[in-house]
């Protein structure tokens, strides 16, 4: 039988959720399993609740699942806000000093959410209290123990005659990742192997988690009653990474030559830019070291217009922001696209509208990164579905925009931000950079910016250029660059500029305009990071002998019209399935193929969609009993 | 190749109004330019939107005409990219006060060692005369229907205050001033600030030419105008920062805010405030990468025959698990 076991810690922000979190993964990983982890958490630095689920198994995984088989609560609130998601045969964890909290004492719930619990546990006949609430999980079929962390820190203090430990709560992270270790009887060298290298600035502090996990771990061990799970170590595949999942664009853009992105700080996107800039100087082979240099503006707009400004000069230039901070660039982008400039910004979604769930997961600006901007204008819009295609995309985006001189936006989001997940190693002979009509020497003095080519795209100067010389405008502009109303000369721009998206079309292969993961007369049109589960799901229909199809497209604008109607021709019925309200991608579908799918399956609480419910509703549509439009809600 | 004024011409036709301010900036700028002898291919003029933005078309070097309000942000990018470069930038002072306003602060904490000029008429030619940032409280130019409700701001007091290294003013029917003031500006290590006093003739009804000149004041004895504009230069007045001491910098600064505060009978032009002791941020990137200025952005080569020579192997090694 596979192992697909997933373990959720919580707890308020700040208290070292995700270190422990980390360490799971890594102890793991290295017992070679399979890792896919979620982080999620409120706008907010210290206190509000967050909680990380780590799913683990032999077999490739993409996704998380519905419900937790093992749980572990150093507060309150992440008992009342996940027990009854633990699964039957699943353990709970827990400081047994929260036992007599009531839900009224968790000053952090918002009203809606303490209403439904009062009533869940007075119709289940419970205490509004943390017990009530273990009561419950109890009744399902969970298997719950306590053990008071503050007693372990106040032993361990004893044990090493250092009083200070009494006091440390924020190692609560370590014992709880450790007391299931413990219980779990994963080899203790794992563990201690992992907090090393996560401590390993800091040798002291590793000492210190390193004591109370063999500690907690022992006590597990001792004390908890066992049950029959086992966790083989196994041997680890080669070439397997452990990654962040904002790491593959941020990798991508090393690897790609990007040597300048400008930023604004929001969430999720300055994960990558505070990456970039921890590894800003740069080893390059049979060269003198490269650097990526990396500024942080005073807002959005100068994030974009700074790297206009650094791309004209010739160099591979980027930003990295999320949909409020997009908002801001819009009038900088159409620059851009009548100066044909390459620039590429990555675009980390969240869910809006507005500020909306400032750091939860959504895909809800797909059509605000096409359709933005004064005018028309060319660009290209690509969407990235996991980490590591993240990675290689990335160094694709910055050809494209090279090649056909345009703004390319990277659609990722908050769920590929803040996965962890295991993968192959990014290979780096698989990488290549086309820089399209960048010229590097220009032999005499009759250069024009703007002259008509074959394919419509120009040779390109820079900054500097001996007889280069050039001049953009936000107007529009003649051959050279100057301003100019002329009528004639504007339908040639025009048709200049806008004739490059079908060059685009017909330049970028099939496949990396659209990938078709699996056929059949269901197929699944999806965009983006809900891959992962829709992979996932697919095999777990395959297991019940459905096939169904699925076809991700990852060049959303243009729009690969033709390319769609081929893979879908052999399909019967189209699945749309996708994070935001309306089906945007689906209203693209109808607009380009005059079609509107059969079937809609949405999700927007801004929780990332689960393989299982994904499951669930396509079994729904195959059973001919689903609604053409389903939305999911599953996740706390 | 010597170069000369009419090498950094180019032959656009310029659409501004008869008698306009900004002809004597963009020739001082083409005489700077010349004076300095920097090849055409290694400046670059950076633009904002108004009659103002369109200057970089004029000029015969690398010319960027950006958004309104943005010129900042395009023109650092390109500077911090690539060094080498000599850049300008040039805006009216409703793209850099107002819309601008943000970037024109976080520009002076930056301090990239690059010149700004403010094209400052008081109003807003280009969209036909409204009030913009510099007009005074309570004046009416010609096509306003009332009286401006807005305080003015002051350029070189908030470009002191931002932290721009160097602030001067400059004023268009005085060329040959207003082109060592740009040649001081250019050769300034840090970010320059030139406030360039320039007539609307079409607009701006109050500041105008012979308002500056003092035609409506006429000395009774030698029964001349009597000039409102003098010169920094003529005075006893320092505006250099010498030594990294508190109070020097304070008194610099104070007497440069001080000074910036005369209008109506007595205006100054020239230098106002010059400090060199803060490093520019071209030099401060150098703390964290020591060779940026040897091997900026812009110089770095990224590939050889379509492969990256960037190498990742101790990223990906880390990551192993």
């Amino acid at each position: 039988m596979a192992t697909d076991f997933t373990w959720m810690i919580g707890g308020p922000q700040g208290s070292g959720v995700e270190t422990a979190a980390n360490i799971f993964s890594q102890v793991f990983s290295k017992m070679g399993y399979q890792i896919f982890g979620k982080r999620e958490y409120y706008s907010n630095i210290k206190g509000e609740h967050s909680y990380f689920a780590v799913r683990i198994s032999d077999e490739k995984i993409r996704s998380s699942v519905k419900g937790t088989n093992m749980l572990i609560a150093f507060d309150a609130e992440t008992i009342f806000r996940h027990a009854d998601d633990v699964l039957e045969n699943g353990i709970v964890i827990y400081d047994s000093t929260l036992e007599n909290m009531r839900v009224s004492d968790v000053i952090t719930f918002e009203n809606d959410f303490k209403n439904r619990l009062e009533n869940l546990l007075k119709s289940k006949n419970k205490e509004v209290t943390v017990k009530g609430m273990l009561d419950l999980a109890s009744e399902n079929g969970v298997k719950v123990h306590s053990v008071s962390f503050r007693s372990l820190l106040t032993e361990l203090s004893e044990k090493l005659e250092n009083p200070r430990i009494k006091n440390m709560n924020r190692m609560f992270n370590v014992l709880g990742v450790s007391l299931s270790l413990g219980l779990l009887m994963i080899p203790f060298e794992k563990l201690t192997e992992s907090i090393n290298s996560i401590f390993s600035k800091k040798k002291s502090i590793a000492e210190i988690n390193v004591s109370a996990a063999n500690f907690a771990y022992n006590y597990a061990a001792a004390k908890f009653e066992h049950n029959n799970l086992k966790f083989e170590t196994k041997d680890v595949q080669d070439n397997t990474i452990l990654v962040q999942g904002y790491y593959g664009t941020s990798i991508g853009k090393i690897i790609a030559g990007c040597r300048f992105q400008s930023y604004y700080p929001i969430t999720p996107a300055t994960d990558e830019s505070n990456f970039l800039e921890t590894n800003e100087i740069l080893e390059i082979n049979e060269d003198r070291p490269g650097s990526t240099l990396v500024v942080q503006t005073e807002d959005e707009i100068s994030a974009i217009g700074m790297a206009i400004g650094s791309s004209l000069t010739g160099v591979r230039s980027a930003t990295c922001t999320s949909g409020p901070g997009f908002a801001l660039m819009t009038e900088c982008l159409s620059w851009a696209g009548i100066n044909e400039v390459p620039v590429v910004i990555t675009f980390y979604q969240r869910s809006g509208p507005s500020t909306g769930l400032p750091t939860r997961h959504g895909q809800d600006d797909l059509l605000c990164a096409i359709n933005s901007g004064v005018g028309e204008f060319p660009r290209i819009v690509y969407a990235s579905g996991n980490v590591s295609d993240s990675f290689y995309d990335t160094t694709q985006v910055f050809n494209y925009a090279d090649i056909f001189q345009v703004p390319v936006i990277h659609m990722l989001d908050k769920f590929i931000a803040s996965s962890v997940t295991t993968c192959e190693r990014f290979d780096e002979t698989k990488v290549n950079i086309d820089r399209g009509k960048l010229l590097v020497e220009i032999p005499s003095d009759n250069y024009n910016r703007f002259a008509y080519t074959e394919d419509g795209i120009s040779p390109r100067s820079k900054l500097g250029l001996e007889n280069g010389i050039f001049w953009n405008t936000g107007d529009e502009s003649d051959v050279q660059g100057h301003i100019s109303e002329d009528p004639v000369n504007r339908v040639e721009k025009m048709d200049k500029r806008q004739s490059r998206l079908d060059y685009i079309l017909e330049k970028i292969p099939e496949y990396e305009q659209i990938v078709q993961h699996s056929e059949g007369d269901f197929c699944i049109v999806s965009w983006g990071s809900t891959q992962g589960p829709i992979l996932d799901a697919v095999d777990m229909l395959k297991n019940d002998g459905i096939d169904i199809g699925f076809i991700e497209i990852k060049l959303l604008h243009p729009f690969p019209k033709e390319v769609l109607k081929k893979s879908l021709s052999n399909s019967k019925t189209i699945i749309n399935v996708e994070a935001n309200y309306n089906g945007q991608l689906g209203s693209l579908i109808r607009q380009n193929l005059e079609k509107d799918p059969d079937y809609y399956i949405l999700k927007f609480t801004g929780r990332p969609m689960t393989c299982t419910e994904l499951y669930d509703t396509l079994k729904k549509i195959v059973n001919n009993n689903a609604q053409k439009r389903e939305v999911l809600t599953y996740g706390a | 190749m010597v170069l000369k004024v009419g090498d950094f011409k180019t032959d656009v036709h310029n659409d501004w109004c008869p008698g306009c301010g900004d002809f004597g900036i963009v020739n001082a700028i083409q005489m700077a330019l010349a004076e300095m002898k920097i090849p055409r291919h290694q400046s670059a003029i950076f633009s904002g939107i108004g009659c103002s933005g369109k200057t970089s078309h004029f000029i015969n070097v690398f010319g960027i005409h950006t958004l309104h309000g943005r010129v900042l942000t395009f023109a650092q990018g390109a500077k911090i990219a690539n060094p080498n470069l000599e850049i300008i930038a040039v805006g009216g002072d409703g793209d850099g006060l107002g819309i601008g306003a943000g970037h024109f602060v976080a520009a002076g904490r930056r301090n990239v060692d690059m010149t700004y000029i403010i094209f400052d008429n008081a109003v807003y030619g280009l969209t036909k005369g409204q009030a913009s940032p510099t007009l005074k409280l309570g004046e009416k130019t010609k096509s306003l229907p009332t009286p401006n409700t807005n305080y003015n701001v002051n350029p070189i007091g908030l470009a002191i205050a931002s932290g721009f290294t160097f602030a001067a003013r400059g004023y268009s029917y005085d060329v040959r001033q207003l082109k060592d003031l740009i040649v001081a500006a250019v050769n300034h290590k840090g970010l320059a600030f030139l406030d360039v006093l320039q007539p609307c003739p079409t607009y701006n009804d109050i500041n105008t030419r012979d308002w500056f000149s003092g035609e409506d004041r006429i000395d009774e004895t030698t029964k001349k105008p009597m000039p409102r504009i003098y010169k920094l230069e003529d005075t006893d007045y320092d505006p250099v920062v010498h030594f990294s001491d508190e109070t020097e910098l304070n008194q610099k600064k104070t007497q440069a805010i001080v000074k910036s505060l005369e209008w109506d009978s007595k205006i100054p032009t020239g230098i106002f405030y010059k400090n060199e002791l803060i490093t520019p941020f071209t030099r401060r990137l150098t703390d964290k990468i020591p060779n940026y200025l040897e091997n900026p952005s812009a110089l770095q080569k990224i590939s050889r025959d379509g492969k990256s020579i960037t190498n990742i192997d101790k990223i990906l090694d880390s990551l192993d698990v």
